[in-house]
């Protein structure tokens, strides 16, 4: 068998670059999440410095597949890996901007105590982190099963996410003077979910590569 | 007043008339095709229908009996003594192998293009005219008619309308290919074979003659042979697969590029064998 052994280092390589972006978005969720349990802004202000690395990181990626797609031509599994690549890189790099709105929510929330415990919101970035590291790893071994899982614990974040926006906007008529924080931890839970939508898009991208099929696992 | 938007209209009409046409009969059925030189079996059991006015690809490694195949479509096939074949190739359903069908005939409705342009050693008139004239059209008019017709189809007449008596070996490679494609045009087939006719030349002239195909198909049936899977995949509408003399996959050609059921081709065309 002879294998286009340049081709296929060049794909290895931008799968491990993929794998470095998503390594630094779970470092940024992580970050947030901290940051916001401990109401730190410094935190905060170091996940927004650090966005630009992400960025650049997803531009980087972006440029070596769409050359490696000019001069190579791929077709098959071998284009499906380049173009999901590109979907992937851009979902990730969404999360880490998400990561971003919940670092400027804290900063703008300050030092201003909670008008309740928020341990819930904590636990909902834990489980969306959770998503976003399962997910690279079934992108990582192609596994199928692992990335349809991920897409099926959306939907507790998306219930989790009713929930606790219900109850935010029962706060903010009992607590009318706190409604700017109460409403940035609603919009924080409102970043969160977006995360699990995104990992729900990388599924949706790893089913693509395995089976050339598109499924629809958002709905 | 006219706008540009009915000026599209106008122009699209024509196409939806061949998109009708996609759902007509097979232009080709192969049933059970085998075909030996001497001992060696170049083609086994191969079976599939190829649909009129759309372009058929067929692709696979040196050696895999494609270009056999598409000279048994016309018969070419023959002309190699040790030849054996079994199996059936109906062209619009009549056998092509039925003593009572005439090689002429078929030949008539299914025209050739090869690899290298082959053009005579005579004028860029007298190559578009020589197969009219061997079926006895002998009228100037009707002949000069044939030649514009021819060479408009094959997308060459305004480059050459001012110089047809001049010898066709003046002509550019991408022209003297087009020439005989013109000359393949002068004949009204149904049917156009090609065998990688545009391997041997450059790139500006490579998209001449693929713009070309896609615009032949909306009058005639085209298989065409190619090594380029580029190529297979921008202009054909099915492609077919081929490895050791044997149809491995057949099917769309957007399935068979994106998603192919089969893991030689996905080998084949990733590059990971032949």
């Amino acid at each position: 068998m002879v294998v286009r052994e340049n081709f296929q280092e060049q794909l290895d390589e931008i799968k491990a670059q993929l794998l470095e972006l998503g390594s630094l978005a779970q470092l940024a969720v992580d970050d947030s999440i901290k940051a916001l349990k401990n109401q730190d802004v410094e935190k905060a202000l170091e996940i927004i410095d650090n966005d630009h690395k992400i960025n650049e990181l997803e531009e980087e990626i972006n440029e070596k597949v769409i050359w490696l797609i000019a001069k190579e031509q791929p077709l098959a599994s071998d284009l499906r890996r380049l173009i999901s690549a590109l979907k992937i890189s851009t979902d990730v790099e969404r999360v880490g901007d998400l990561a971003v709105n919940i670092a400027k929510s804290i900063i703008r929330i300050g030092d201003k105590p909670f008008v309740k415990p928020i341990e819930e919101i904590p636990a909902l970035a834990e489980k969306a982190n959770n998503m976003l590291r399962e997910v690279l790893s079934s992108f990582y071994e192609e596994d199928v099963n692992q990335a349809k899982d991920v897409a099926d614990a959306d939907d507790e974040i998306d219930n989790m996410y009713g929930r606790l926006v219900k109850e935010l906007l029962e706060l903010m008529t009992k607590y009318p003077d706190s409604i700017s924080q109460i409403q940035q931890l609603a919009f924080i839970c409102r970043y969160i979910e977006r995360i699990g939508d995104h990992c729900t898009n990388i599924s949706e991208s790893v089913i693509y590569v395995v089976k050339g099929k598109r499924y629809d696992l958002n709905s | 007043m006219k706008t540009i938007m009915d000026e599209k209209k106008v122009q699209k009409a024509p196409r939806k008339e061949v998109e009708q046409k996609k759902d007509g009969q097979p232009v080709y059925s192969i049933e059970n095709f085998n075909l030996w030189y001497g001992k060696d079996q170049a083609l086994t059991d191969i079976s599939f229908d190829i649909p009129e006015h759309q372009v058929t690809a067929i692709i696979g490694p040196s050696g895999c009996g494609k270009s056999t195949f598409i000279k048994a479509l016309n018969r070419m096939v023959e002309m190699v003594p040790i030849v054996k074949m079994s199996g059936d190739i109906k062209y619009r359903d009549n056998n092509i192998f039925d003593n009572k069908y005439k090689v002429e005939d078929l030949r008539t409705k299914v025209g050739m293009v090869f690899q290298k342009p082959n053009p005579f050693p005579k004028s860029i008139y007298e190559n578009v005219v020589y197969g009219p004239k061997i079926h006895g059209i002998k009228n100037k008019k009707v002949l000069d008619e044939i030649v514009e017709k021819s060479l408009k189809g094959a997308a060459l007449w305004e480059e050459v309308k001012d110089r047809l008596n001049e010898n066709a070996y003046g002509l550019s490679g991408g022209q003297q290919q087009r020439l005989c494609i013109a000359r393949c045009l002068a004949i009204e087939p149904d049917v156009i074979l090609m065998d990688e006719p545009t391997s041997a030349l450059d790139p500006i002239s490579t998209l001449k003659v693929e713009e070309l195909v896609q615009e032949l198909k909306k009058e005639f049936s085209i298989i065409i042979v190619t090594h380029n899977m580029q190529q297979a995949a921008r202009i054909s509408d099915k492609t077919a697969f081929f490895l050791n003399g044997e149809v491995v996959e057949f099917s769309d050609t957007n399935k068979l590029f994106s998603n192919p059921s089969d893991k030689r081709t996905e080998d084949y065309i990733t590059g990971r064998f032949g």
